[in-house]
Order: structure tokens, then sequence, then C-alpha cells
């Protein structure tokens, strides 16, 4: 799923400027999961404005004390979702999006009248390794080598993306980059081990097709079967 | 067409030439200032010459911005030394990375070492983003393609002069997996690296167990492995090495012997103690040399004396390596 961590509420502040009224719209799908943008979150942020602006406006440093709304929507990278707040914004100055930066987009292009700014750092696409603790796994690069690494991805695990094997930055099975992260190479091996598939790993990787992944542009998938309109 | 006559030499280079006619080699490095001052470099190069066969020119390493490694290579090339272009993956895509391969060779360049290079965050711009376009492995291959088949990584031919470079890779025989690094090791082989030049080496009963998989696997026969070694500065260094370099292996012996060597020497004397430590890193890796040069499969010596090119004459002097052959009349000249 996609990760997600909230914004310093300062830098939060700053984006939303003199707005005096604000809605703040969290999204029910990853970043609930991962505990930065859901119901819950909307309601402790949206107070933590309520107070910080009270006691900004009671030090002079804005003109009044900011209304904040909460509302938190299905999933905020659908439309069929989304839609329905559009009634409403006419009446907030800002709206805070506590969704991924697809949400954030979203909201931005359904409602192009309103100024939506994003609350979240969208971060990464990886899993909760343990209650409080999430790790990067994938980096949609757009062209899957798992089948030969033994389910273990060199491109968003690997500090350097290496394809044939480990640097030599490699110690006691953690990244040079930081002790903390294990070595993608490392758990390539132990697995390649386990499955008795070293040989595998002795064959040379070409050169990766890049294009697959951002460096190729914006990606875009139409399925002409899935369309409701077809393509002229 | 290929292009150029190397006499049936890949390359053609002082280094290969001397390793090709089976003498033991020493290879250096020269360090590129964090400027453009040109007489930094001349003035290492001084230090140098003679005294090493070919002398690596350092690319950004661990990650710090200093002069071009191709700019530096010429003007060590400018003094009389020959030099290796160190050429890492991090900072150039493959559109960059031939560019500046077809430029080192049109001046004169002739030896290149392939590297994955240091992460950014080491270094003095840790927000850069890295590239990583290929790897190590993939970028030998490509050295290799451009020399032996005048192709581009894309498959276009070459039309004109290709470059031919003698191919160098590394190898960390200290780093983890340990199981996977011979196998590492025969895969850069296999890509096409001519020689290799291993990471610093103060833990040599592990490197000889390296080497000793190496060797049963053939691979001394294949590519010629050069080992590392580099004199400690002081006792903090070998500490430093131990505690804080990725990858890297310190015995306690080096450590120990560097604080014992200064044990007599009061702390107030600077001077004292900088020398006492300089005179034991200088002879302890004279002894490392003596060392690994009896270790099957070793076909040199590489000597990184991080911004301390002195210590290398004394060092290959003292290893007993000096003078250094010339290469001019060795076997392979002139065989078609």
């Amino acid at each position: 799923m996609i990760i997600a961590e909230q914004k310093p509420l300062e830098e939060i502040v700053a984006l939303l400027g003199d707005a005096r009224k604000v809605l703040v719209v969290g999204c029910g799908t990853c970043v609930t999961v991962c505990f930065a943008g859901g119901e819950k979150e909307v309601g402790i942020l949206a107070s933590a404005l309520r107070m910080k602006s009270q006691l900004d406006a009671g030090a002079g440093l804005r003109a009044s004390p900011m209304g904040v709304d909460e509302v938190t929507v299905q999933r905020q990278c659908e439309w069929e979702y989304i839609d329905p707040l559009g009634e409403r914004l006419g009446q907030y100055d800002a709206v805070l999006s506590l969704a991924c930066g697809i949400g954030v987009q979203a909201m931005n292009e359904r409602f192009p009248d309103a100024v939506t700014v994003p609350g979240l750092n969208t971060t990464f696409l990886g899993l909760p390794e343990e209650q409080g603790v999430w790790e990067e796994r994938c980096q949609a690069c757009g062209d899957c080598i798992l089948g030969i690494t033994g389910g273990v991805c060199p491109i968003a695990r690997c500090s350097k993306q290496l394809l044939n094997g480990p640097c030599g930055g490699s110690q006691n099975g953690k990244c040079e980059v930081d002790p903390d992260t294990p070595c993608a190479w490392q758990l390539i091996w132990e697995r390649a081990v386990k499955l008795d598939r070293v040989e595998q790993l002795m064959e040379i990787q070409p050169p990766k097709n890049w294009s697959k992944s951002r460096d190729g542009g914006v990606r875009k998938i139409v399925r002409e079967d899935l369309r409701l309109v077809e393509a002229e | 067409m290929a292009g150029e006559q190397t006499n049936g030499y890949k390359a053609g280079s002082n280094l290969e030439k001397i390793l090709r006619a089976g003498h033991f080699a020493v290879t250096a490095e020269l360090g590129p200032p964090q400027s453009a001052d040109p007489e930094v470099i001349r003035n290492k190069a001084r230090f140098l010459k003679g005294a090493a066969d070919a002398v690596n020119i350092t690319d950004n390493q661990t990650a710090i911005v200093r002069m071009s490694s191709i700019a530096a290579a010429a003007l060590t090339m400018g003094e009389g030394l020959e030099p290796t272009v160190q050429m890492t993956c991090r900072d150039r895509n493959r559109l960059a990375i031939q560019a500046d391969l077809l430029g080192a060779y049109a001046l004169g360049l002739r030896n290149l070492l392939c590297l994955t290079g240091d992460h950014q965050s080491f270094g003095n711009h840790p927000t850069a983003k890295n590239v990583h376009d290929l790897d190590s492995v993939q970028l030998i291959c490509m050295v290799k393609d451009l020399r032996d088949a005048s192709r581009f990584q894309c498959g276009d031919e070459v039309k004109g002069v290709a470059p031919r470079f003698f191919i160098g890779a590394a190898a960390n025989p200290f780093g983890d997996p340990f199981e996977f690094r011979p196998y590492r090791l025969a895969k850069k082989v296999a890509a096409g690296a001519d020689f290799i030049q291993t990471q610093l080496i103060y833990d040599v009963p592990r490197f000889r167990e390296f080497m000793k998989r190496v060797v049963d696997m053939g691979l001394h026969e294949k590519v010629y492995i050069l080992a590392g070694v580099g004199p400690l500065k002081s006792a903090g260094a070998a500490r430093y090495m131990r505690d804080k370099v990725p990858g890297m292996i310190v015995q306690e012996e080096y450590v120990q012997r560097m604080e014992a060597i200064v044990a007599g020497v009061p702390k107030e004397d600077k001077k004292g103690r900088r020398e006492a430590w300089q005179q034991e890193g200088i002879k302890m890796c004279i002894e490392q040399i003596q060392e690994i040069r009896e270790i099957e499969g070793v076909a040199g010596i590489h000597i990184m004396a991080i911004e301390w090119e002195e210590a290398v004459r004394p060092i290959v002097e003292g290893a007993g390596l000096l003078p250094r052959p010339t290469p001019a009349l060795s076997a392979a000249e002139g065989v078609e």
C-alpha cells in the first residue's frame, strides 16, 4: 500500500496561509491503514489547527482563529468518492487533503476553483513490518524482476538499485547507507541459497529498461476491454 | 572498424603490458583536489612518478565533489604517468558515461576502472539524486562492447575510432555476503574485466580465504588480481577504518600496533607521534605486501595512500619493487 506521513504542523499552517475557513479531507484507504490521514488523524490535526490558529490570533500573528471542518472519504483517488464534496467546497478558503499525492491531485483536478494543499508527505509503497514500522518494498518500475531475485526487489530495496549483486558496502547483512536497513542483496543471496538457485544469480542481468519506469515519462494504462466509451 | 592498432594488446597500456609480461604490477592512487588547481595534480604526480605502473584517478571519491577524473587523468598523463580513470555509475547515465569514455580515449587515456560508486549520503551533497542507470557489471559489459564490438550500449556501431580500454573492476573480499563475493568477481570477469583491484586489505587471513575460492574457480587465470593495500596514518585512522568505513574489516593487530608505537611518545609531541605513526604505517604496509605477494593468484598490488601520495615510493622501495620494469620489450609486443 501507499505509505505516507504527516507534514510538520508549521508547514501545514504556512501552506494554509491566512485561510479563515478550512476543510480537512481524510482518506479511508491506504493512509488510514498507515495512521497518517484517516478519520482519526483528520480529527487530531483539525483540533491542532484550531488551537494553533487561536494561539496565533491571540498573539496577533493572524487576524482571527481558523474555522476547521472535517470529513473523510472512502478513497480520495476516485471521482465517485470525492464528487459529493463538490457542493460544500465553495464555503472554504482552503482544503487540506490528508490523502497521498494522488488524492491531493484528484481534488485539485476535480475542483479547480478550490485551493487544495497537501497535509501529508507521500513516502513510499511498502508494508508494515510490525506495528508502527513501515518499510519500502516497490518502486513501481513497470518491469517486475522479482521472479529472478527470489522475491526481493533490488530496485526498491538496494540503495544503488544494483541488478548484479551487492556493492562493496554491505556488511553484517546491512546496507552501507543505514545500519538498520537490510542489504537487499544479502536477502537475495539468502533466498537463492535456500531455494537452491544460486546459479540464477550468476547470470548477468543486462541494463534495465528504465523507459517503463518514471524515466519514460508519465505512465498510463489503457484497457479498451474495460472502457465504457470506445476510443475513436 | 575497431580503429587503432594495439599490437595484439587489448588496449596497449603500460599496465596491460606489465601484467601481460608477468611482472608483479604496482598501481597507486591519486585523489584529485576539491578545486580547479592543476598544480595539486602535478605535485602529487611527482611523488608517484616511477613508483607505480599506473595511477588510479578517483571519481568524486566518497561522493565528495572533486576535479573530474578524466581531466585530472589528462593532467597526470602530462606529468609522464599512466593514469587509470575511475568511473562510477552514481553520477552518470549510460549516455554521459559513453560520451566521457569517447573523450577519455581521445585524450589518450587507456585504463578504466568500473565502479558502482559510494552512496551520495556519505559525501558533501547528500541531498543529490543518484543515477545508477547501470551497475558496475553492466558498465564493464558496455566498455567491452565499445572495445571489442565497436558498439554503443544501444547496439549502434561506433563509426570511426572506438575507445579501447584495459578494463578494471573492483572486488571487496570483506563485504557481505562473503560467500557471494567470489561469484560477484566471477560475474565481473564474465562481463569482461581484464584486471581487478581489491578493497583495502587489513585482514590478510580473510583475503587468503577469498583468494583460495577465487583460485579454485580458476578466476586468477582469467583476470589479473591486484591486492589493495594502504598505509595507516595514525591509530585514529586505524580505528576509523575499523569502525566507520562500510565494507571494511580491520584486524585488531593493526590498531594495536599503531597505538603501541606512540606509547613512549608524549601527547604534546605531535610531530614525534605523527612521524612514529607514519613510519609504522609504512612498515606495516611493506610487511603486508610481502605477505600478500605469496598468495596464489595475486598479480600485483594496488597502493591506496589516501591524501598521502609521498608514502608510495618508500613502500614500493621497501617492498623491493623498484625500479619498475619498462614494458617496451615485453612478450606480446609485435605478436600479431
